[in-house]
């Protein structure tokens, strides 16, 4: 493989887990609830995915599970948000927490054991066309489940009877409740799955991306969904494009080391991820941001009576 | 009269209800890993008040957390949530290390540890600055910018200790040299309690002072309430926003000064443990209340230390106090949602 194509397939890779839980995060918060839970989220997802990939060798299982128990916890985080009319912000920082603290309590013994591991899955003929057909369409099926997820995100948010209730909830709850939308049980079917997403992410890291559990695997990428989300304008495809910039950042890293190429320091690289969200999430700020957040976006809804 | 004994006994079976939570939560995850709760707790209560060695540990913990958790306090007291105290407490360790390994030979020994710690705060609002900024002129989330720089901190301060600072006779230990005796912190005879502890306590007063009886005090609560009662007031928010965000990285920053300066006496692995994000749990269970900082710290130093007593004796892993933290800051959100309801 050519270095471009390399570069490519290590970009691709590195993207995924942070696109599907900045999808999970649009849709929670274009129903109107800001989920700062990714974090822990994705890390309960990478364990209890490990442990399930661990026990039973089953791909399909471990992401399943990784799945529920990325909505259980966005469902505690719902109950307080929507049911509570809590700080969603803070509670949603104690579910990082929450999400950390269980996992590496649980995983403690389950550190440098290998696990299960999710490898390539080729599209056949796809893969074979010259250039980038491998990079391309030889991934892990992952890859192409979360730009499934993310086509579907857009087409059920903008196309969609349901993805006009779950708007509508973001944008105005007490219209929509006038129409007679159910408003509450939107918001939390919206935040469970996007839970489910956040959960498979954090299945992603620790089944394909780096397979095994290790604390901390995640490292700040639901953080950054969680900005991707902001200056992509809470847009499925623009949550897309913010992922793939991201995860050529974390490429280059891989990059340099495996082609032993030091142009930039190892540290530089290391932090960039970091710094260009920052820089990215400003720059949309400073030219009047393409997209608006949802008017209703952390605010409770409690029907009047 | 009664009624007021009714209303003081149902906030008091509030609270008692909100502190059980937690301990519940703790003890469902140790039956769940197939350990007796009580067995467990005991041994955390053991470990953090069992002997005057130990509790001096709990309060050595909560010198760090007292001052993230008057910065946390500090910021939210005008709306602004930094969560970038851990990336502010990095740097400040950073900063304060710069000074002690740098300024030895040209500074006075007397005035080495106030250097470091002027250092050491400067650190820490240079670090906030930033997402500061952002916030003030552009509106940026202050929660996502704060947080990230938190991981971009402790990348730069592995890049120190184990690059270009790293001890030369360490045997490749990653650390930077020892600190010399000027730039060391006293102690408590026999104990690591250092003079962070007052600064805390200090900081607390100082600050719940300032907010209840200076002017500075009113405008910033004013502030807080929303930007359109500050402009009513014809008060600059943003303005007094940045500037109180870098004070609260400044605090953070003085608590990393302290970590370093007081306990490890260099700069090396195990600074970055997590006081800055506790700092948040300190808050929320002070209320926001500056004076009630320095306590609520000690009840999650002792979780903390309690905590690392039960991996040494009964090998749980002390992750186990992240959950007993958590599940204490949502049990607060309920009772703080309830009231307001």
């Amino acid at each position: 493989m050519n270095d471009f194509a390399f570069l490519l397939s290590l970009t691709l890779k590195s993207s995924m887990a942070v696109l599907l839980a900045a999808q999970g995060e649009v849709l929670s918060e274009r129903a109107g609830v800001i989920n700062l839970g990714q974090e822990g989220m994705m890390l309960m997802g990478a364990f209890i995915g490990y442990l399930v990939g661990y026990l039973t060798g089953n791909a399909a299982l471990a992401f399943a599970a990784a799945g529920l128990v990325g909505s259980l916890l966005a469902l505690l985080h719902g109950f307080f948000a929507i049911r509570l009319g809590a700080n969603q912000l803070l509670s949603g920082i104690a579910l990082s927490i929450l999400g950390a603290g269980l996992a590496n309590f649980m995983g403690r013994g389950f550190i440098g054991k290998p696990g299960l591991r999710v490898g390539e899955w080729p599209i056949p003929v796809l893969s074979d066309l010259p250039m980038v057909g491998k990079a391309v369409f030889g991934q892990n099926a992952l890859v192409y489940v979360a730009v499934l997820v993310t086509v579907a995100m857009w087409f059920a948010l903008s196309r969609t009877r349901w993805g006009l209730t779950v708007r509508a909830c973001g944008e105005n709850p007490t219209a929509a409740d006038a129409m007679g939308a159910p408003v509450i049980r939107t918001r939390f079917t919206a935040v469970a799955l996007g839970g489910f997403l956040s959960g498979m992410a954090g299945a992603y890291l620790s089944l394909v991306f780096t397979p095994g559990w290790k604390e901390g695997i995640s490292a700040g990428q639901g953080w950054i969904a969680v900005a991707i989300v902001i200056f992509s304008g809470w847009r499925p495809l623009g949550a897309l494009a913010g992922s793939l910039f991201f995860g050529f950042l974390s490429a280059l890293q891989f990059f340099s080391q495996a082609t032993g190429n030091n142009v930039v320091p190892l540290y530089i690289l290391r932090i960039l991820p970091y710094v260009l969200t920052i820089l990215t999430l400003s720059f949309a700020a400073a030219l009047g941001r393409r997209g608006r957040a949802p008017a209703g976006l952390g605010k409770p809804f409690f029907r009047e009576h | 009269m009664s009624s007021q004994r009714t209303i003081h006994s149902r906030a008091i079976a509030l609270w008692a209800f909100a502190l059980a939570v937690p301990l519940l939560a703790g003890a469902a995850v140790f039956a769940v890993m197939g350990s007796d709760p009580l067995a467990a707790y005991s041994v955390m209560f053991q470990g953090a008040f069992g002997s005057w060695g130990r509790f001096s540990e709990v309060l050595v913990k909560a010198s760090a957390l007292s001052l993230t958790g008057l910065a946390v306090i500090l910021a939210a007291r005008m709306n602004l949530w930094n969560i970038g105290c851990e990336g502010q407490l990095v740097m400040g360790a950073v900063f304060a290390t710069a000074a002690a390994l740098h300024l030895g030979d040209t500074l006075p020994a007397a005035l080495m540890l106030p250097c470091a710690a002027l250092c050491g705060m400067a650190g820490g609002a240079l670090w906030a600055s930033g997402p500061a900024w952002l916030r003030s002129r552009l509106g940026v989330s202050e929660i996502i910018t704060t947080l990230l720089l938190n991981y971009v901190a402790i990348a730069l301060m592995e890049h120190l200790y184990f690059g270009i600072w790293r001890d030369p006779a360490g045997f490749g230990f990653p650390g930077t040299a020892m600190f010399a005796e000027a730039a060391r912190l006293p102690r408590l005879a026999g104990t690591r309690v250092h003079p962070g502890l007052l600064a805390g306590i200090a900081g607390a007063i100082l600050l719940a002072w300032a907010l209840a009886k200076t002017r500075w005090g009113y405008e910033l609560t004013v502030m807080g309430l929303g930007p359109k009662a500050a402009s009513y007031a014809g008060m600059d928010a943003a303005r007094r926003g940045l500037w109180v965000l870098m004070a609260s990285g400044a605090i953070a920053g003085l608590a990393g000064m302290a970590e370093v300066t007081g306990i490890h006496y260099r700069l090396q692995q195990g600074v970055a443990v997590g006081y800055g994000y506790d700092g948040v749990i300190v808050a929320c269970l002070a209320r926001l209340h500056p004076a009630l900082a320095p306590p609520a710290a000690i009840v999650l130093a002792a979780v903390l230390v309690g905590g690392e007593y039960l991996q040494t004796k009964m090998r749980l892993p002390s992750a186990a106090s992240l959950v007993i933290e958590a599940a204490l800051l949502l049990s607060l959100l309920w009772l703080q949602a309830r009231k307001k309801r």
